[in-house]
């Protein structure tokens, strides 16, 4: 008897959180939040770009596009060119991915499909541990543990066994391409194997099985069937491993040997894009030198995000052609 | 019906994982050219039993067994036989169709051939539009061969399945509820192509339908807790069951 009343007391006056009509404001207000988030980070890039374009503008207007393609860096003259930076950081960053793509996988693959079951985890667990450590440790170890056994057998050996490639001739230093290029790759397997591993868990077993049941070896279901259902997060890890080794600055300033010269040897020390901000930032007295500084950040902003968006295209077709 | 050797034969079969015990010590003839069906309530250990049969049950993690399992008389189980070997003629349809979406309908039915080694493309073709004859699937797709196996649907996609396991032409196939996630429109297509593949296989196929095991079968065996209850000509266990518990299970009284 009472009902009729309070029903139509909340007819005569509608309150728009509750009941049927209008939405509710929390969800409104949580909407916003969260888009606010989103937006803030492409803003974010943004104003980065924004600031490394706007902070090396005398640069620009000093040596134009010239600065990609001119190899004198000298900050006494007042002349800067940035060719051996941009290839120091493809060069050692391309022989870490070929160097640890192969390794990687293999362990991953090795770990998802042929070892003993109790050893699986143990050793996925630990190769996820060398992701943890700082670089700057990896930059010591490198120059008190790998340089040495570089400079004292390994680098004597392939001059002796492929000297005949320029990449292998020349004077012996510790500090080099190929050692950035080596402790690069100790870096960045952790990446692609974790990743790799990830994706191949993430494969159904009953496409595992159903290879087999066809009378597949297990190297030939890992070949046909498992690793390319996985490609397209195959190619994930890789680019970012990729990502890793492109702005890999510590342990590459401490080991690249920091000479600013592109030499055929890969016995010879070289210069990343990173490694030379890290070093003369702190130092730099003129605007020059600092706008110039600036515009191999923004160098190294644009080759990264040139890469990742090759790459994210890569995944995007391989992606569509399997359907899926 | 005496007089022929069976195709396949299990001796006392029992499969494990690690200490659990799933099959019982079942031993089981089946004759060629026939279709045999294994039924009983889920749990009941024939998916198992089923998977003894191409040496797939030791892929599964803690996978052993005891007893023998024969195949035109030759122990499978036996040390100097290679697993691969056999799954080439033994072959196996899952519930779930499995195609392999990287790869065109045609590389799907070709996969188990491409393993042998190189064939000439010409006789590659030729077995593929056999076998997708043979699984009622070529007039539905002869025109996207190239086309990713993903685009069919579920029931073609799980005859695409039974073509790519009948292309290396093996002699046994062992179906595990092949038509479970299938609509009835797709079951009805699958169990008429299980009669007709007899011709040229025998078929072992678990089976959660009793109706579809009485369709198609030849034989019947009952499996109840990793048990064999009870085997015969279909028509005999559907009518007259020795057993109270098969009575019991294909009246639908319980299971």
């Amino acid at each position: 008897m009472t009902a009729p009343t309070k029903s139509s007391a909340v007819h005569q006056a509608p309150d728009p959180t509750s009941g049927l009509l209008g939405t509710s404001r929390a969800d409104q207000f949580f909407k916003g939040l969260l888009t606010l988030a989103a937006l803030l980070i492409p803003l974010l890039l943004l104003a980065l770009f924004y600031e490394l374009a706007h902070g090396s503008a005398p640069a620009i207007a000093e040596f134009g596009l010239k600065f990609l393609t001119d190899d004198v860096w000298d900050p006494v003259a007042e002349i800067y060119g940035a060719w051996p930076l941009l290839f120091g950081t493809l060069l050692t960053s391309f022989i870490a991915l070929v160097l640890a793509v192969p390794l990687s996988l293999g362990v991953a693959i090795y770990l998802t499909e042929f070892a003993p079951e109790f050893i699986r985890k143990p050793v996925a667990m630990l190769i996820e541990l060398l992701a943890a450590i700082p670089s700057v440790v990896y930059g010591l170890w490198g120059i008190f543990v790998l340089i040495p056994i570089l400079r004292s057998t390994v680098f004597p050996f392939f001059r002796d066994t492929l000297g005949f490639l320029p990449f292998f001739d020349g004077p012996i230093y510790g500090p080099s391409v190929l050692s950035a290029s080596l402790i690069l790759t100790i870096m960045i397997m952790p990446f692609i194997m974790s990743v790799s591993r990830s994706v191949l868990l993430a494969v159904p077993n009953s496409q595992r099985e159903a290879s087999l049941a066809l009378g597949a070896t297990r190297w030939e279901a890992v070949r046909t069937v498992i690793v390319p259902y996985a490609r397209s997060g195959i190619i994930g890890a890789i680019i970012l491993g990729l990502g890793r080794a492109l702005g890999e600055t510590m342990a590459v300033t401490m080991l690249i040997g920091n000479r600013h010269e592109i030499s055929a040897s890969l016995f010879a020390p070289g210069y990343t894009m990173a490694a030379v901000i890290a070093n003369e930032f702190s130092e730099a007295g003129t605007t020059l030198h600092i706008a110039s500084l600036t515009y191999v950040a923004l160098l190294l902003f644009v080759v990264t995000v040139i890469v990742n968006a090759g790459a994210r295209l890569l995944i995007w077709r391989v992606g569509r052609k399997s359907g899926g | 019906m005496g007089e022929q050797p069976p195709r396949m034969e299990t001796d006392k079969l029992s499969a494990m994982y690690g200490k659990f015990t799933a099959v019982k010590g079942i031993s089981l003839s089946f004759a060629a050219n026939q279709v045999h069906a294994l039924i009983g309530p889920s749990g009941c250990g024939k998916s198992t039993y089923l998977r003894t049969l191409n040496r797939l049950h030791e892929v599964s993690a803690g996978g052993w067994i005891t007893g023998r399992v024969l195949l035109d008389g030759e122990d499978i189980y036996a040390s100097s036989v290679n697993p691969i070997q056999l799954r080439r003629r033994v072959g196996m349809v899952f519930q779930k169709p499995t195609p392999f979406p990287t790869m065109s309908i045609r590389d799907n039915v070709a996969a188990g051939l491409m393993l042998d080694g190189r064939l000439p493309k010409a006789e590659v073709d030729e077995i593929v539009e056999r076998s997708l004859r043979q699984a009622a699937l070529w007039d539905e797709v002869k025109d996207r061969l190239k086309a990713s196996a993903l685009g069919l649907s579920g029931g073609q996609q799980q005859r695409l399945c039974l073509a790519r396991t009948i292309a290396p032409q093996p002699e046994v196939i062992l179906l595990d509820e092949p038509t479970a996630s299938l609509d009835p429109q797709g079951t009805q297509r699958i169990e008429e192509l299980v009669v007709s593949l007899k011709e040229h296989f025998t078929i072992i196929i678990v089976t959660h339908n009793m109706q579809q095991a009485a369709r198609l079968s030849d034989t019947t065996s009952f499996f109840y807790i990793g048990q064999l209850i009870e085997h015969g000509t279909t028509k005999q266990i559907f009518t007259a069951p020795t057993h109270e518990q098969t009575e019991a299970y294909i009246t639908g009284r319980f299971g």
